[in-house]
């Protein structure tokens, strides 16, 4: 039969911690995961995802909490006895080994019969289409065949939980779309479970059906792409989804959930109140959400500062009355120089908590 | 520069190559000829001066024998087993103390591999380099000997009855041997071991290997062909040993090793012919080892010992 995911209901993260000496890398994770989902880690540099991929590898031992596969704990065992599959950001391919003893090193160790091994290996390496690099070492492939083994070699073990560490992130841009494509293939086709780590927000919303945001070793919002991408919980998660506009502001009116804010004399902008805010707020936008304004209407004085030409429309920067950068698309030529009062539907403007500082 | 710029298109085909090729200082130039090459000539001399000549006078004097014909020394060293022994001698401690710190080396450089404070640990391990042979085999006369502090605590802890005889003895200069050789052995192994990539354990690990697997099937194929280096650096070390051979050694008959031959021939019979001889014998037993050693690298994965290229 052809390769599959082990089985399994649930995995689980129970405050899971992991300190270095006084830094708390993870500080205290709740996750879980059914069988068969894409999840991505998503976060900036620092911000313990990785950390927590290696906790649930068993190649960093967790500090405090514990970690459950169903009903048996795993956060004790050795990574060996895990069985999870891990695709590393450097492929980490035995250099010493052709492409298949590289795929077949995982059944090796696990004894399976030379015959069965050789089987698998080349269902492996057709799925990841390195058939004909079966006999090279690793050496001798560009950077995507690589990346492309490491997946054969992880996936052939049947593993419960298959954890890539930010694998696209040595490929060129154009590789990095199709081996995207190609991971979420064969995660599909396996009905695998993949905890994929990565700082690229697009990269996530493609490919992920949850995204768990990480920043400074918590979790701050867990949600499907779409949920993520319209409606993000709090502004440093607004900030990695795109919501390149932040501005602070005086509340100033409030009408059902949509709130009315000041950000410098005579510059008001509206948007959805997502969290409660204490007179103070910052009002998140999109800049293909800002956009020009018609005479008379409200919205944000500025002066155009740059202006580039993106075929379907012109990408802006502004400065606003107090010298914030502001980004904004517009359908019509502008002058640098010129004054522009710029405004965004309410409904695609997002009102977020002052963060303490 | 001069150098006439070509473009291919405007290169007719039957136009000869010289005509358009690049001039002469171009084409050194890309067989790696160019003025830093010039460098190498103080270095090249002082070779020349210190290794080649001195080598060559001494082979050449080894062929011309105070009596009997060109190959007269030869013969004698090797029809003299009182001579010939000494190759035997010499092996006997070079090879399996050269092993033993190997073995000694491997498992210290994989615990180092992991600590933070390696620098200081790497550093208490470099000192028996700096304190030089003769030092170390005087500390030994003074704690392995007859006298010494351990057969006298032995003795008083009634654990042997008479003075081990661990100096003056083959033990002796194995023991001081290893004292020597182990820094150096263990800091060539242990530049080996990290210069493998942490991520290649990782990797087997997640795929199952315990530890002895990972060992087995990814670090020591990769280490081979350095420790294969690290194992004639040290050897050829030990071979030549002399100082510890006479100081703590059996100088007349355990541990007459080639090199005390060469001495004698030299400075007591006053015969340098004969001296050059053992001492081609030396460097051509040497050779021989290092040679076999080194060709058994074909047999290993030779090739860059990190997961990817960068």
């Amino acid at each position: 039969m052809a390769i599959q995911a082990a089985r399994f209901q649930e995995l689980r993260l129970d405050k899971v911690r992991r300190d270095f000496g006084h830094l708390n890398a993870l500080k205290g994770l709740d996750l879980r995961i059914r069988q068969g989902e894409f999840i991505a880690l998503l976060g900036p540099s620092g911000c313990g995802k990785s950390t927590a991929l290696n906790c649930l590898a068993g190649l960093l031992p967790v500090t405090g909490g514990s970690i459950w596969l169903d009903d048996r704990r795993i956060d004790t065992l050795r990574p060996e006895d895990r069985g999870f599959g891990m695709v590393f950001q450097s492929y980490a391919l035995f250099p010493h080994m052709t492409v298949r003893r590289n795929a077949a090193f995982g059944l090796m160790m696990r004894g399976v019969p030379k015959a069965e091994a050789a089987k698998r290996v080349d269902e492996a390496l057709a799925m990841v289409r390195l058939q004909a690099q079966a006999d090279k070492l690793p050496g001798q492939l560009s950077g995507g065949q690589q990346q492309r083994v490491a997946i054969a070699r992880a996936i052939v073990i049947e593993p419960p939980l298959i954890l890539m560490d930010e694998p696209l992130s040595n490929l060129d841009a154009k590789l990095r779309l199709e081996m995207r494509a190609d991971i979420r293939r064969i995660h599909d086709r396996l009905g695998s479970t993949t905890i994929y780590v990565t700082h690229d927000q697009e990269e996530a919303l493609s490919l992920a059906d949850r995204i768990v945001v990480m920043r400074e070793g918590t979790i701050r919002q867990v949600g499907t792409p779409e949920e993520l991408y319209a409606r993000p919980a709090h502004l440093d998660v607004a900030d990695f989804m795109g919501y390149r506009n932040r501005l602070p502001g005086r509340i100033v009116g409030r009408e059902g959930n949509t709130a009315m804010l000041e950000i410098a004399e005579g510059a008001r902008l509206s948007g959805l109140l997502c969290e409660e805010t204490n007179g103070q707020g910052v009002i998140a936008v999109r800049p293909e959400d800002l956009t020009t304004a018609h005479d008379g209407a409200a919205g944000v004085p500025g002066t155009v500062h740059a202006v580039e030409y993106r075929g379907r429309s012109f990408h802006g920067l502004a400065i606003g009355p107090t010298g914030q950068e502001l980004f904004f698309h517009t359908e019509n030529r502008i002058e640098i120089g010129a004054p522009v009062r710029l405004t965004a539907d309410s409904s695609r403007a997002l009102v977020f908590a002052k963060e303490a500082a | 520069m001069t150098a006439r710029t070509q473009s291919p298109l405007l290169a007719a085909p039957g136009r000869r190559a010289e005509e358009v090729g690049p001039s002469i200082k171009q084409r050194l130039a890309a067989r790696g000829l160019d003025g830093v090459t010039l460098l190498v000539l103080p270095g090249a001399l002082v070779l020349v001066a210190l290794f080649l000549y001195p080598f060559l006078y001494g082979f050449i004097l080894s062929f011309e024998p105070k009596e009997g014909g060109m190959f007269s020394n030869y013969a004698r060293f090797f029809s003299d087993s009182y001579l010939y022994n000494t190759i035997w001698t010499t092996l006997r401690l070079a090879i399996p103390v050269t092993l033993l710190n190997l073995l000694l080396a491997i498992p210290v450089a994989f615990r180092v591999r992991l600590m933070r404070h390696q620098r200081l640990l790497t550093t208490i391990l470099i000192l028996p380099i700096t304190l030089g042979t003769v030092l170390v085999a005087e500390g030994m006369l003074f704690y392995f000997g007859a006298q010494g502090w351990f057969s006298r605590s032995l003795m008083a802890l009634h654990i042997t009855s008479a003075p081990l005889k661990l100096t003056n003895s083959y033990v002796g200069v194995f023991l001081s041997l290893l004292i020597t050789g182990f820094p150096f052995t263990f800091l060539l192994t242990l530049s080996y071991v990290t210069g493998i990539d942490p991520s290649l354990e990782q990797a087997a690990a997640t795929l199952g290997a315990g530890p002895r697997a990972r060992f087995r099937h990814v670090f020591l194929p990769l280490l081979l062909p350095g420790l294969a280096i690290t194992f004639c650096l040290s050897f050829v070390q030990a071979y030549s040993v002399f100082p510890s051979a006479v100081l703590v050694g059996e100088p007349a008959r355990a541990t007459r090793v080639i090199s005390i031959a060469a001495y004698h021939a030299a400075f007591e019979e006053y015969d340098y012919s004969m001296a050059s001889a053992i001492a081609m014998i030396m460097g051509a037993t040497q050779l021989l080892v290092v040679v076999l050693v080194l060709a058994s690298r074909r047999f290993f994965y030779r090739g860059p010992v990190a997961g990817a290229k960068g």
